[in-house]
């Protein structure tokens, strides 16, 4: 049963990666990454087999950032630039989804090869996280607008935090606070400068930042 | 003690935010820098390596070394914040290319987080357990991206943005390292246990070795990432040119250096668990092709603060092959590490002098300093003399020792690449200084008689000067001593 919830939650994850990829409405965006920040909470508990408190107050409170404040924040930036789309993003999104659809099949790969220790992970899981990173990753590469950026940030941190929180469980509670306080503080300073620029340069596709180069 | 090294910019940094009165304020940092080097100097006395928050918090001999670096350069740095933000009119500032005008940020933000900033540094230094290492390089990070964007200009706008995403994905990297490094204390034969530092380097032999691989090549990545190793090294220069100048030093001189010293703790694990030289080789890739990047990069710039940033990124270069050798050579980077870092910050607070009379950062503007800038220009001519590795300065005697630690192993392709590059770069940045220092401004409408300079603006770099020249012909007995301590525990033979 367990089992099973488990990996209904990681197909669900994947699906929303696929979904990312796919939206050109920032509002979606930001929406798909909030849930994605719930299905991984709920993937972080399953993974424990016993959590004890302060492992399921941890995982509450990292949830509660990552889908209640930070998607507040961006929201927040959003209605400040009033940009509401990604307008012709470098990669289209058909495009975008097949590179995600190879992207998994390669997370896939590379899960397989990777001997994870513990009894806890399937191998479903890690190619999830990995795939949640590549996801991220390609979303700061592949679009324009400085706060889809922004979100391929989150999303990577998610699937990092995702691994973390499955594979390592030992991480002292006192650095992951520390990680949690980071991510916080580092969306804080770029919704910020993301309005800043907006009113700079009165737009915020980051390819146009290219005043400095040699 | 420790916690009095991370505590006291900390309370100072937050106190510094809502303070009314500039004269407070900057005061406020020049006590706060003062505290912190008085603390650090205190701690030579100290035998090493002590413990704070049960040994979490460490001061061994490379934390001692940095400390030391970092504590100082803040201390130079504020006192020149005091001339600086004293000269920085209040009026909006004209640009000098596009001819709009700009303005500066709150300077309360600005002191704020720069005495932030010197606590997070502190913290990466002495913190002994790779998770909290992390939590203060990102944090690094977070208090100076907004030290770049001091100028409310596109072109810092622009910079910060760059390297706050960039520096922020890079170390994301590095926190997957970490938990690869986790993962591999459990995969292996021996038991569960924390990552501490020294518990790691004890039980380093029970580590899985392909996850410790894994996680060494995330976290190099990672943190070269913030070092400004090549190719990942695109925000430096941007960052570099477009912060203020003595927010520059800072990055140049003590940032890099921490970020290093992240790279430096993985590779004193990678030595414990008996794969110092897959370590050793990754670093010696790294660091030619940084030093031949910026090389290259070097022959066709025309902006000397973005020339004095690509120098960093060559010098980060000499310090990675340098630990790459191993040996002799690994103490030669350490060395170079203290070397390069007041040289350096030199040259970047010479550079803001320069930069508040020309109003351009072009080398064919700004020339004809020796005639202008009497004294800035010859601390620009002795500066330059210096980065690119001439006698008697001390990066001479660091840059050879390392040649002689490559030249000991055999690692003859090495040993050619680095001469080949440091070559180029000396030629590149020589030509450049010169032709500032020399000629006359033609299309510049200053005047051409002497400046009057203040006294911090030039006293501070002439005395980081010294500090290099005295190191290139006299070494001190606790100094080598300490070098010699922090080589050792990155093996390579001694």
């Amino acid at each position: 049963m367990m089992q099973a919830l488990g990996e209904f939650l990681v197909i669900l994850m994947i699906l929303l990666n696929l979904r990312l990829m796919g939206v050109s409405r920032l509002g979606a965006c930001v929406q798909t990454v909030a849930i994605q920040a719930l299905v991984i909470g709920a993937l972080a508990l399953l993974s424990q087999p016993k959590p004890g408190f302060w492992t399921v107050a941890l995982v509450a409170a990292a949830t509660a950032l990552k889908a209640g404040v930070l998607p507040a924040m961006v929201h927040r930036a959003m209605r400040e630039t009033g940009v509401v789309r990604e307008i012709d993003p470098l990669v289209g999104y058909t495009l975008s989804v097949l590179i995600g659809t190879g992207m998994f099949v390669l997370s896939l790969m590379a899960a397989r090869s990777l001997q994870v220790p513990s009894a806890a992970g399937t191998h479903w899981l890690v190619s999830g996280t990995l795939f949640t990173m590549l996801t991220g990753l390609f979303l700061i590469v592949a679009r324009r607008k400085a706060i889809t950026q922004v979100l391929g940030f989150i999303t990577m941190e998610n699937g990092i935090y995702l691994f973390g929180v499955t594979f390592a469980i030992h991480e002292p509670w006192l650095v992951q606070a520390g990680v949690l306080l980071d991510v916080f503080a580092a969306v804080f300073i770029m919704g910020i400068m993301v309005c800043h620029i907006n009113r700079e340069f009165d737009h915020i596709d980051t390819n146009r930042l290219s005043d400095l180069k040699d | 003690m420790i916690w009095a090294l991370i505590l006291i910019p900390a309370v100072c940094g937050i106190l510094a935010f809502p303070l009314a009165s500039d004269r407070l304020r900057r005061t406020l940092l020049v006590t706060a820098a003062l505290a912190h080097f008085a603390l650090v100097l205190a701690a030579w006395q100290i035998p090493l390596p002590f413990n704070a928050a049960t040994g979490w918090l460490t001061v061994d001999a490379m934390s001692l070394l940095f400390l030391s670096i970092c504590s100082g350069l803040f201390l130079a740095a504020s006192l020149y914040a005091i001339d600086y933000l004293k000269r920085s009119p209040k009026a909006p500032i004209r640009d000098y290319l596009e001819g709009f005008q700009f303005g500066n940020r709150p300077e309360g933000i600005f002191i704020g987080c720069l005495l932030l900033f010197l606590a997070a540094m502190t913290a990466v230094i002495v913190s002994n357990h790779m998770g909290i290492l992390w939590v203060a390089v990102e944090a690094t990070t977070l208090t100076s991206a907004p030290l770049i964007y001091y100028h409310r200009h596109h072109r810092s706008l622009e910079a910060a943005w760059k390297y706050l995403l960039i520096c922020s994905v890079g170390i994301a990297l590095a926190l997957l390292g970490n938990f690869f490094l986790a993962v591999a204390t459990t995969a292996g034969p021996g038991q569960e246990h924390s990552l501490l530092l020294p518990e790691l380097v004890k039980n380093a032999a029970g580590l899985s070795p392909t996850w410790l691989k894994a996680a060494f090549m995330l976290i190099l990545v990672g943190y070269g990432t913030k070092m400004g190793l090549a190719p990942m090294h695109t925000w430096l220069p941007d960052a570099h040119s477009e912060s203020p100048s003595l927010v520059s030093a800072l990055l140049s001189g003590a940032l890099l250096n921490c970020a290093f010293l992240a790279i430096l703790r993985m590779q004193t694990v990678l030595v414990a668990a008996g794969m110092g030289d897959f370590g050793r080789n990754m670093l010696i890739l790294f660091g030619l092709v940084s030093m031949g990047w910026a090389a290259m990069l070097l022959i066709s710039l025309t902006d000397y603060k973005r020339m004095l940033a690509y120098s960093s990124v060559e010098h980060m270069g000499i310090l990675a092959v340098g630990i790459g050798l191993g040996g002799t050579a690994a103490a030669g980077a350490m060395l170079h590490v203290l070397n390069h870092s007041l040289t350096k910050a030199a040259l970047f607070l010479v550079a803001g002098n320069i930069l508040a009379v020309y109003r351009s950062k072009n080398v064919n503007d700004a020339r004809g300093l020796l005639g202008i800038l009497r004294v800035s220009g010859v601390l620009w001519l002795a500066g330059i003399l210096s980065i690119t590795g001439s006698p008697p300065f001390g990066l001479f005697i660091s840059e050879l020792m390392i040649l002689k630690g490559a030249l000991a192993g055999g690692r003859w392709a090495v040993a050619g690449c680095y001469l080949a590059a440091l070559f180029v770069a000396f030629a590149a940045i020589a030509w450049a200084g010169m032709r500032m220092a020399y000629g006359r401004p033609d299309t510049l409408p200053i005047q051409s008689k002497p400046y009057a300079e203040s006294v911090l603006s030039v006293a501070v770099p002439a005395t980081l000067l010294v500090g290099v020249l005295v190191l290139g012909l006299w070494m001190p007995l606790p100094l080598w001593r300490l070098v010699k301590a922090a080589a050792a525990t990155l093996g390579g033979g001694f």
